[in-house]
């Protein structure tokens, strides 16, 4: 008998899977255990400890990444389920430090809401490390398990403050509609697990490569689009995002508009081109469907908001679109030019709701649009950021905003899109005008009351905030770092 | 004699009754939270009869993984409407519209 389990054991052989590979996301779990603990026995005043734990953990994991970057081939382990390569770690890198400015601008707003408490720390780090298995996924499986962690921790982000009436509601439109998208891309994962037989990425594609599509195929794939639309927000599934924007709090807001982005672009290139390149024809109407719907639709709406948060809201669709249009040339060089757009995208759109962080203050939120007028006069030097935002925004050079459309216009162009181009460049101009709006609003009008007085944000908050926005215009100067980055990670130089 | 297209039917029959759930139902807000749950449930049909009838492993691990997301999702979901109660006094689908532009 013994001898027999013996011989069984001795054929049967499972490699141990190479966890230096997943190494950031065991420490980011192991920290998000511990500062749960520690913050059990933080008091209110102590409470900086765990926003300095949760701080130590990004730039850790910064450094770490930076020291051990993966080379441009893809290193896979547990089982062919985890992937480990220059693309999943740039967008981790990015992931991370805008993780550390939404911690930093967020601070002093819990603060002054009474909600400053360790949920919200371990939430958030909750919804990062859904983030990084998302990034790193190389199979199905591990995919949907990432999404999933990521939605159901801002799920109840959404809802952190509990006695107001706008967060749960917006809470408990982002819960049904985050569901509604879990099924449809299930159900068109499990169409195409039927027909491949396969959940890993590499397998599907090279099944998908040897036998061509099929109509079941196809099926599978435009569930799996709609899923995926959902969960960025392009039209005709973008019902939740202004809703959700406006009700969630100004820090959650934060967060949900900037880095999930980066994780749902990571999310479609695993699918779309890791797993189904081979079906490329199928996929590419469709997401030319949703750029274009979402360009005008972004667009044209954000200008018939009063409110910045919702205004904000339709310009990350009409954003989500122009992401779309590089992806969909199929080509590594659009799929460089919307890693671009999407990491320099996360990084305007967290300077601009922390704009409106930095203006708000106890009992009262600078979310509509008159709270800028004349803000120029009130403060100049934040007046002179929200410029810069608000034109790296909406294209204009010198801001990086503007590199970012023109690397996706280029390649639409190159790749015979260029009709595609020139809708997406219409689009943008009719977006200029309520961006510049906000310029104006700011510059040439006048302050009718006395309620928008100082800023009470402490001094680190302003530090990185003037950092940030100055950031924006330095990397329109200089944006060629990490433009050859993006082009690396697809094996372009 | 029942085979895999039999399957398939039944789980896109679901499917489609809690897609349809979703969309009219004006009323309870539990009521949309028990679609939610069905739309899965056709999910696991779909993958477990593909696991049996092709002789894929894979599709029952995953089934397992859906049951326990679906779990969580469903504490989640039941939580925001608990709060929800408390802060407006209803779960009525149709008076949940103060955000709207």
């Amino acid at each position: 008998m013994l001898s027999l389990l013996a011989q069984a054991t001795s054929t049967v052989t499972i490699p141990s899977p190479l966890y230096h590979l997943a190494i950031p996301e065991m420490a980011m779990l192991s920290m998000i255990c511990i500062i749960l603990l520690i913050d059990l026995f933080v008091s209110d005043r102590t409470r900086f400890i765990t926003y300095l734990l949760t701080q130590a953990t990004l730039v850790g994991l910064i450094i770490f990444t930076v020291m051990n970057m993966a080379g441009v081939e893809k290193v896979t382990t547990f089982n062919n389920s985890f992937v480990r390569d220059a693309m999943g770690d740039i967008l981790k890198i990015s992931i991370y430090f805008i993780g550390i400015l939404i911690f930093v601008y967020s601070k002093d707003y819990l603060k002054a809401r009474n909600l400053y408490k360790g949920e919200y720390f371990t939430l958030s780090l909750i919804g990062i490390l859904g983030m990084m298995i998302m990034v790193s996924s190389y199979s199905f499986l591990s995919l949907y398990l990432g999404l999933e962690v990521l939605a159901l921790s801002m799920y109840a982000l959404v809802a952190f403050n509990r006695e107001s009436a706008k967060c749960t509601e917006a809470a408990i439109k982002y819960f049904v509609l985050g569901a509604i998208a879990s099924g449809m891309l299930l159900y068109g994962i499990s169409m195409i697990f039927g027909v491949t037989g396969e959940l890993e990425f590499n397998k599907v594609f090279t099944y998908v490569q040897a036998s061509g599509g099929s109509l079941t195929l196809s099926f599978g794939l435009v569930f799996i689009v709609i899923g995926i639309g959902f969960k960025l927000g392009a039209v005709p599934f973008h019902m939740w995002v202004p809703d959700v924007y406006e009700g969630a709090p100004t820090s959650v807001t934060m967060y949900l508009g900037s880095i999930p982005k980066i994780a749902a672009f990571a999310m479609i290139m695993r699918i779309l081109s890791d797993g189904m390149q081979p079906l490329f024809a199928n996929w590419q109407e469709l997401l030319i469907i949703l750029a274009i719907l979402s360009m005008a639709i972004g667009n044209i709406f954000a200008i018939a908001q009063t409110n910045l948060k919702r205004m904000l809201a339709y310009s990350t669709i009409a954003h989500v679109g122009f992401i779309l249009v590089g992806i969909l040339t199929a080509q590594p060089q659009g799929y460089s030019a919307a890693m671009f757009y999407t990491m320099v995208y996360a990084f305007t759109a967290v300077a601009a709701f922390g704009m409106i962080l930095v203006l708000s203050r106890s009992g009262f939120e600078a979310e509509n649009l008159e709270d800028f007028k004349g803000l120029n006069e009130r403060n100049p030097w934040f007046a002179f950021i929200v410029l810069i935002i608000m034109f790296s925004l909406a294209g204009v050079p010198p801001t990086v905003g503007f590199f970012a459309k023109l690397l996706v216009l280029q390649a639409a162009v190159e790749f015979h899109f260029t009709w595609l181009a020139i809708v997406a460049v219409f689009f943008a101009i009719i977006g200029v005008f309520y961006y510049i709006r906000i310029v104006k609003l700011m510059y040439f009008d006048r302050v009718e009351d006395d309620k928008a007085a100082k800023i009470e944000v402490g001094g680190d908050t302003k530090l990185v905030i003037s950092l940030n926005g100055l950031a924006i215009l330095a990397l329109g100067f200089y944006p060629f770092v990490i433009i050859e980055l993006c082009r690396s990670a697809f094996k372009l130089t | 004699m029942i085979g895999l297209t039999h399957y398939l039917i039944l789980s896109a029959i679901l499917f489609c009754i809690s897609i349809a759930g979703i969309f009219l139902n004006r009323k309870n807000l539990i009521v949309l939270l028990m679609c939610i749950e069905l739309m899965l449930l056709a999910v696991n049909i779909n993958f477990i009869a593909f696991a049996y009838f092709k002789g894929l492993i894979a599709g029952q691990v995953f089934v397992f993984f859906i049951m326990t997301v679906a779990a969580a999702e469903a504490a989640i979901g039941l939580a925001i409407i608990v709060i929800l109660f408390r802060n407006r006094n209803t779960i009525n689908v149709a008076d949940i519209d103060s955000l709207k532009g």
